[in-house]
């Protein structure tokens, strides 16, 4: 599909688009539908988008693999961290209260980070699920 | 970080390790960080408990949100129990796994086991934990996902098929369970186990709550494999690695076990339970096909691993009999199961990962003349067989004991014979293994190998010497169980 | 108590019913997956249909309602589709894996090898 020109400068059009998409929709979260989950799933579809036209080993140097796994694990400590922060700041676990000088905008700033966290996180894995299914050797029977 | 936060720290530090060791990916570093976070755990879980025992229970608001409205942690006499349980059986298994893992897996597949070893204890632990009903399914989604990832890393292709049965039936049972809580959440509106408790006293309909009742029940009776709910149990053991297999016997079954008793007895009480359903015969008569037919088949089977598997079946059944007298004998018998069991098949497939790492295979044929060769393995197997039977001076004696005692306070005298001769047939399958190990000659295949390395054999050990411990002074056991009972008896209305 | 007014009840149950039945009557492992997969989403609608209120706005604070809708399902249901993609990944992964090895995923064939391969040992 790399050859079919309306293809490529389409892909090349639309994936900014998506991109900047799934980040209104990763920080619209709190007034809206939207947040980590459904953000990190639109950057994933723009990155598979993206592999589908121009190839899968153009897809891995663009994003390797180990930065694909770090994005799984780093999401998780992100979202923890935050946990862990409340606890260090003197309030419970995960407490958003603490985060900040009055409680509201410690809410604001605790569900920032964690939905960064989510969308690290999602992101990661659903770009790594579609590395390891399209990556798989194909069958010389496709049955 | 002072002792108040330890409920949150006991669920994070493996939470937190799981990413850490995908991050790094090196076998050993997953190994330590694995051996440490679980004996961290494990002293987390005991402070909790002493402290549960001096000042009753503790609470603890995530997100400093005060109950009902956000999520608690709430740490009673049952749940401490329980969590020291799960924790003992991960501090044990995870140094005993070095050496098995890195003969049963390929090196670069090492790390994900352990990095889902952490994640499934961190699940175990916040399903005993956590004080909130959906956030027992989250926890409980976590600990069987990692679950499944762990058993498809067996050796064998048929490890693929079993956990792909475990998947459906798992995924089946929890989704039930949400729909149970779901029905219970639209006619109270608090998903807090405790706040709930009160406000179903107030319900006017009593049908939706004997449909989220039974919901409940049909969920957690497929995560706890009972009969005839158990069909995923026996392949997923015996082709799961050995390590998974002892960590999994010991406890994601009670696990469930422990949710079941927490929404029978702390949730819907006596009154729904045993007045408008018929719940004790129902549980009494599965109980009971449970423990005879899977003691029945466990005697035929060839493959070590998929008798005791059958085992557990049936050792599962006496727990849920226990439930079901649902006196104070019966209770304090179920949940000193827990802890009996788990450490009873925790050491016999332990032992039996030794028995894997020197003979290859697990089969009968392969086990021929064992006693000789492989001496502490093959006693440390008769003392836990000797449990399962249930002799005295084990750890299976007491349970049985106290389940005896639940039945002749309800008046089953034929109750008493059944638990007798379902003993008698339990002594069958474990005289097969005798008979194999010392009666017969020496199998010429495996004739050169030796007894199973120090660490293995070791860290197999604390857990039979645990089973004759806790069959000799139940001072902790029956003490913290009878404590359970009395709590759960006494708060059903 | 009429059919109308119920309706989201009965799809629900329409839809748990029907994915019950191809997790149980279909031997093909994907689909066993898909029945699962409808299984779940009935659950998702039984928590979010009676999550609106009647004359109930979006949960976000505003001036001039009064009644919001409860913005409580709406999380709950959230996490269990995050559980419920997970389940379905890992099952299609464990299913990519057997094709492998095995050379097919109907459940027969599966079992008729297995079964196979016990009694040559």
């Amino acid at each position: 599909m790399r050859r079919d020109i309306v293809l490529r400068v389409i892909a090349k059009l639309l994936i900014p688009f998506m991109l900047l998409f799934a980040l209104y929709v990763q920080f619209h979260g709190d007034l809206g539908p939207g947040g980590g989950f459904q953000a990190g799933v639109i950057i994933a579809a723009s990155i598979i988008f993206y592999t589908i036209i121009f190839g899968l080993p153009e897809a891995r140097r663009l994003l390797p693999e180990w930065i694909v796994e770090t994005m799984v694990a780093s999401g998780v400590l992100i979202y923890a961290g935050v946990g862990v922060l409340g606890i260090l700041l003197g309030g419970n676990y995960l407490d958003y209260f603490v985060l900040d000088h009055d409680p509201v905008h410690g809410q604001h700033r605790g569900i920032f980070w964690i939905e960064v966290g989510v969308a690290v996180t999602v992101s990661g894995v659903m770009l790594k699920i579609f590395y390891m299914f399209a990556g798989r050797r194909r069958d010389e029977d496709n049955g | 970080m002072t002792l108040e936060h330890l409920p949150a720290l006991q669920v994070v530090l493996p939470l937190i390790s799981a990413p850490l060791i995908v991050l790094v990916r090196r076998r050993w570093f997953a190994w330590a960080l694995a051996v440490l976070v679980s004996w961290i755990s494990l002293a987390i879980a005991v402070t909790l408990f002493l402290e549960v025992g001096r000042t009753g229970v503790i609470t603890y608001a995530i997100g400093n949100w005060p109950p009902p409205w956000g999520i608690e942690y709430r740490v009673d006499a049952l749940n401490s129990f329980v969590l020291v349980l799960v924790s003992f059986t991960a501090a044990v298994v995870a140094p005993y796994a070095r050496i098995s893992i890195a003969a049963e897996l390929p090196r670069e597949q090492a790390y994900l086991l352990f990095a889902m070893f952490c994640l499934c204890l961190a699940g175990l632990l916040g399903i005993t934990i956590t004080g909130d009903m959906f956030n027992i399914f989250v926890f409980l989604e976590i600990a069987s996902l990692s679950t499944y990832v762990m058993i498809a890393l067996g050796q064998r292709r048929k490890a693929l098929v079993a956990a792909y049965q475990y998947l459906i039936m798992g995924t089946i049972g929890a989704t039930f369970y949400v729909i149970g809580i779901g029905l219970l959440y639209l006619m109270t509106g608090t998903l807090n186990i405790a706040d709930l408790a009160g406000r179903l006293r107030d319900v006017g309909e009593i049908r939706p709550l004997l449909a989220a009742f039974a919901f409940i029940t049909v969920g957690i009776g497929l995560k706890l494999a009972l009969f005839p709910l158990h069909q995923w149990l026996p392949n997923a053991y015996a082709f799961a690695p050995s390590v998974v297999t002892a960590f999994l016997s010991a406890t994601a079954t009670k696990v469930s076990v422990y949710v079941l008793i927490r929404f029978y007895f702390t949730i819907f009480g006596t009154s729904i339970l045993f007045a408008a359903l018929p719940t004790d015969e129902v549980l009494l008569v599965l109980s009971i096909a449970g423990i005879v037919t899977a003691s029945l088949v466990a005697v035929f089977q060839q493959d070590l691993k998929r008798m005791f598997a059958y085992s557990s079946v049936a050792q599962i059944g006496y727990i849920t009999l226990g439930l079901s007298l649902a006196n104070e004998a019966g209770l304090t018998g179920s949940i000193v199961h827990l802890l009996n069991h788990g450490v009873t098949k925790g050491a016999i497939f332990l032992l039996i990962g030794g028995i894997a790492l020197r003979c290859g295979a697990v089969t009968f044929d392969r086990l021929r003349g064992i006693g000789r060769r492989m001496p502490l393995t093959a006693f440390g197997l008769v003392i836990g067989g000797l449990s399962l039977v249930g002799i005295p001076g084990t750890a299976g004696f007491i349970t049985k004991w106290y389940l005896v005692l639940a039945a002749i306070e309800r008046g089953y005298w034929w109750l008493v014979a059944v638990i007798v001769a379902s003993s008698l047939i339990a002594l069958g399958y474990v005289w097969r293994f005798v008979e194999a190990a010392y009666l017969s000659p020496p199998d010429e295949r495996s004739v050169k190998q030796g007894e199973a390395p120090a660490s293995m054999l070791g860290f197999a050990w604390v857990l039979v010497i645990a089973c004759v411990y806790f069959g000799l002074d139940t001072s902790f056991s029956v003490g913290a169980a009878r404590e359970a009972a009395v709590l759960l008896i006494g708060g059903a209305r | 108590m009429s059919l109308a007014s119920h309706y989201s009840y009965w799809v629900t149950i329409f839809l748990m019913i029907a994915g019950l039945y191809i997790v149980i009557a279909r031997g093909n492992l994907v689909k066993k997956l898909i029945g699962l997969g409808i299984f779940q989403t009935s659950v998702y609608l039984l928590y979010i249909a009676p999550g609106k209120l009647i004359g109930g706005t979006a949960p976000i604070v505003a001036e001039g309602f009064r009644t919001y809708s409860n913005p409580l399902p709406h999380v709950l249901i959230l996490t269990a589709i995050v559980v419920g993609v997970a389940t379905l990944a890992l099952g299609l992964a464990i299913v990519v894996r057997i094709r492998e090895a095995y050379g097919t995923i109907e459940e027969d064939e599966i079992l008729a090898q297995d079964r196979r391969e016990e009694e040559q040992v």
